[in-house]
């Protein structure tokens, strides 16, 4: 037998300090709320205590962007304004291996996805932004589109870094100024691209980023003097920050949950379609809102395909986020671990037939081995509820228009995957997908070109391309 | 056509008539090359380290077929690379010998008589190597010629030309014959990939290879570009793994052209042992053509258990 020797990223290169401030008006401060601690989730350790905004701290991050925004960056040239973000693009880069080490620590992701997908894409949204900011006049706007003022943004765990730059780069690009919180259980890589904005010299209060828990969030996206808000996390707070701006001139994106449909037709690819539905659904162990959480088979190749899938699952390496041969590293906190469990448990209550990897798992941190359900039915909660976790269910299909209802049948409508080899048929499907983005051939694909986002209760607005910059323009 | 060496029952009906071959060649799934290219780009970065690397070594080098191809071949030249299969590092004993030495028909008596006794196998190229454009006469003969000379292993060559204008009958029943005039000897099909080009292609042609009763299928000649990709690899790798699935039976594959160094040869490890299966990890079922490999994998050992690089003037060009 050949087995792969450990081969960890050393946890030096992350440059983790026992505590870290919160960074206002170009300053990092100490905030005045209570400290948060935040866990390794691989091995439930302390890595760091991070300070976090009182009401009153929101407040002035606030003043600080108002500020920022009414005497520099709004008035900035956008030439000028481009030269900054590329400057911190570049940073970015720079310390890549800083912060793919840290993401790795702070989130549990493996360092292989931090190092080759997070940080490269958060940097090359920051690129893309840059490129726009004096070309606003030729996005389809007018001649000379204004930006909206403070933007209040609210991001989740599961990509710390990548979504801070999904919200921070066309912000900046657009000529308005942000105060970002980043989530409770993974403050640190925001913090870090703080400091990347330190040192890159961004004028004072052009960007804040205010580590806390829920509450800092409401007080943020309530704050009367934020003229723009956009939040990306759970369909349920969601609906809350909904209700709360409804009536107010705040312009809202926002982007929640899914549950998508991954459909292959029996004239698949089916090696590629293996690889696909498990990049679809055990990427970044499952804590990814476009997941495919839903795998829909043609009944003719069904056994054939989930035979291939059990076998490749099998060979993911699930463990040490460090070690640059981990597929599949820690579920995020005890919370959403208690969450995954909860809900396998119904689909073994309501009938489904629960297949788990055999992969050792390690005695410590927060870890769930990939599963798959098949005989799901469309009734039980794990075909409709998010589960955000490495846990899969197999449904199968008869015709074309049966998986069309059966993708579509769900309150959410964030992604989609096609696998079929006919050309037209990609078509002919993408073209009833209720979901934001529709993937043939392919899952789980990012480029800050490509406009993101989601129907019904997966949230509206887009993020990245020309049409992602509307939500930043006062349009 | 020709009975080939029954394939199992499952398969008997797709080589029952010219017709249902290319049914079935035509219905086996296709291959997303976007998919295939990120997978393989993607194992690609696994990191192999300590004893795990210095175990991977000793496996690649036991799997080379080490090859000499040349119009300028002499009984030198070739008893010169008998004397490296034998004694790859001859400082260091412990390294095992190489799998099989790869030369002309006209050149396997020479390695023969170096090898005999060994346990290395060698192995001749034949069929009109490299390009099989000749009749099916002289293929067999170029065949029976290795053979006699003491071939236990013969690469042949399908005719691609045939392939790609669809007369997949005829390419299987060339396999079939050439199987039969091997005899004991063990046969290794070329499928000459680069000249099929489409991954499409190489998945038909590596099935058609294991319904004639091809032991392995190889990648390349070494005289077409490109040769050996780690894409092309997987889907035969993914070739031979569902014929075990279907058939029970274990069949090898063989890159060949191009893997110059050990971090290329680690990478088709990996892809062996996560495409394939642990099983395939054997050089009775893998096989690296390559002349230059070997050197590099010889200076990487001794760089693993010396703990510094020492250069090439530490290891014997033959």
């Amino acid at each position: 037998m050949w087995e792969y020797a450990p081969a960890p990223e050393s946890r030096d290169i992350a440059n983790l300090k026992p505590s870290y401030k919160m960074f206002v008006d170009g300053k990092f401060v100490e905030g005045t709320g209570e400290p948060l601690k935040t866990v390794n989730p691989a091995t439930e350790e302390v890595l760091a205590e991070v300070s976090t905004a009182s009401q009153s701290d929101v407040d002035t991050a606030v003043k600080a962007a108002r500020k920022a925004y009414d005497r520099v960056w709004s008035k900035m040239p956008g030439s000028e304004r481009a030269k900054y973000i590329y400057r911190i693009a570049r940073q970015i880069q720079e310390r890549g291996r800083e912060l793919a080490v840290l993401e790795s620590l702070d989130n549990g992701k493996p360092i292989k996805e931090s190092r080759d997908v997070d940080v490269p894409t958060a940097a090359s949204h920051f690129f893309y932004h840059a490129g726009w900011a004096d070309k606003l006049g030729y996005a389809g706007y007018g001649p000379d589109p204004q930006p909206l003022g403070v933007a209040g943004q609210v991001i989740p765990w599961n990509f710390p870094l990548l979504m801070a730059a999904w919200k921070i780069a066309p912000a900046l690009a657009c000529g308005n100024t942000v105060v970002l919180k980043p989530a409770e259980t993974t403050p640190l890589t925001a913090l870090v691209l703080a400091d990347v904005i330190q040192q890159c010299d961004l004028p004072p209060g052009v960007v804040n980023i205010i580590p806390g828990a829920g509450d800092v969030g409401a007080a943020l996206v309530g704050h009367e003097d934020v003229n723009k808000v956009a939040f990306t996390g759970s369909t349920d707070v969601g609906k809350v920050i909904q209700g709360r701006l409804a009536g107010t001139s705040k312009k809202l994106t926002l982007e929640l949950g899914g549950k998508a449909a991954n459909i292959v037709f029996d004239d698949a690819p089916l090696d590629q379609a293996v690889e696909g539905i498990v990049n679809g659904i055990f990427f970044n162990q499952g804590h990814v809102c476009c997941a495919g959480s839903r795998l829909l088979v043609q009944e003719s190749i069904a056994d054939e395909l989930v035979e291939k899938l059990h076998a490749r699952v099998s060979t993911l390496r699930v463990g040490d986020p460090l070690d640059k041969n981990t597929d599949v590293g820690a579920i995020n906190s005890r919370e959403q671990l208690t969450r995954i469990k909860e809900l396998t448990e119904s689909g073994d209550a309501e009938g489904a037939q629960r297949w788990t990897s055999s992969c050792p798992l390690p005695d410590k941190g927060f870890f769930f081995a990939p599963t798959v359900f098949s005989n799901v039915s469309q009734a039980m909660r794990i075909a409709r509820e998010e589960i955000f976790g490495p846990v899969l269910s197999v449904l199968t299909f008869r015709t074309p228009e049966e998986a069309v209802a059966k993708a579509n049948n769900t309150p959410y409508g964030l992604s989609a995957g096609i696998w079929t080899e006919k050309g037209s048929r990609i078509l002919w499907m993408a073209q009833r997908m209720r979901a934001g983005v529709v993937w043939s051939n392919t899952f789980n694909r990012f480029d800050p070109t490509a406009p993101f986002g989601g129907y019904q209760e997966s949230g509206f607005g887009r993020e990245g391309g020309r049409t992602g910059l509307e939500a930043y323009l006062d349009v | 056509m020709a009975a080939p060496t029954t394939p199992p029952s499952a398969l008997a009906d797709a080589v029952r008539d010219e017709s249902s071959l290319r049914r079935f060649l035509h219905g086996l799934p296709g291959v997303d090359q976007v998919g295939v290219e990120q997978r393989a780009a993607g194992l690609g970065t696994r990191s192999i380290k300590k004893a795990s690397k210095l175990h991977a070594i000793d496996l690649a080098i036991s799997m080379v077929d080490l090859t000499t191809l040349e119009g300028a071949d002499t009984a030198g030249k070739v008893r010169g690379l008998a004397a490296k299969a034998k004694r790859p590092d001859p400082e260091r004993p412990d390294v095992p010998p190489v799998a099989a030495v790869c030369v002309y028909p006209d050149m396997v008596a020479t390695a023969a008589k170096e090898l005999q006794g060994t346990g290395i196998n060698v192995a001749s190229v034949a069929t009109a190597f490299p390009s099989g454009r000749s009749t099916l006469d002289i293929k067999l003969a170029d065949t029976r010629f290795a053979v006699r000379e003491g071939a236990s292993e013969v690469d042949m060559v399908i005719d691609r030309g045939a392939f790609l204008s669809g007369r997949y009958g005829q390419v299987f029943e060339e396999i079939v014959k050439v199987k039969e005039a091997c005899g004991d000897a063990h046969l290794k099909v070329i499928l000459e990939t680069g000249e099929l080009v489409t991954y499409d292609n190489v998945r038909r042609a590596s099935w058609l290879a294991l319904l004639a009763g091809g032991d392995f299928i190889k990648t390349s000649t070494g005289k077409v570009q490109p040769a050996a990709t780690l894409p092309v690899t997987h889907v035969m790798l993914q070739a031979v793994r569902d014929w075990k699935a279907q058939t029970g039976e274990l069949r090898g594959v063989k890159p060949a052209g191009g893997i110059r160094t050990t971090k290329d040869a680690i990478k088709y490890l990996v892809a062996v042992h996560e495409v394939a299966g642990p099983e395939w990890l054997d050089p009775h079922l893998f096989r690296f053509g390559a002349s230059t490999l070997l050197n590099d994998l010889l200076m990487q050992r001794r760089t693993q258990l010396d703990g510094h690089y020492s250069g090439p003037d530490y290891v014997t060009v033959d």
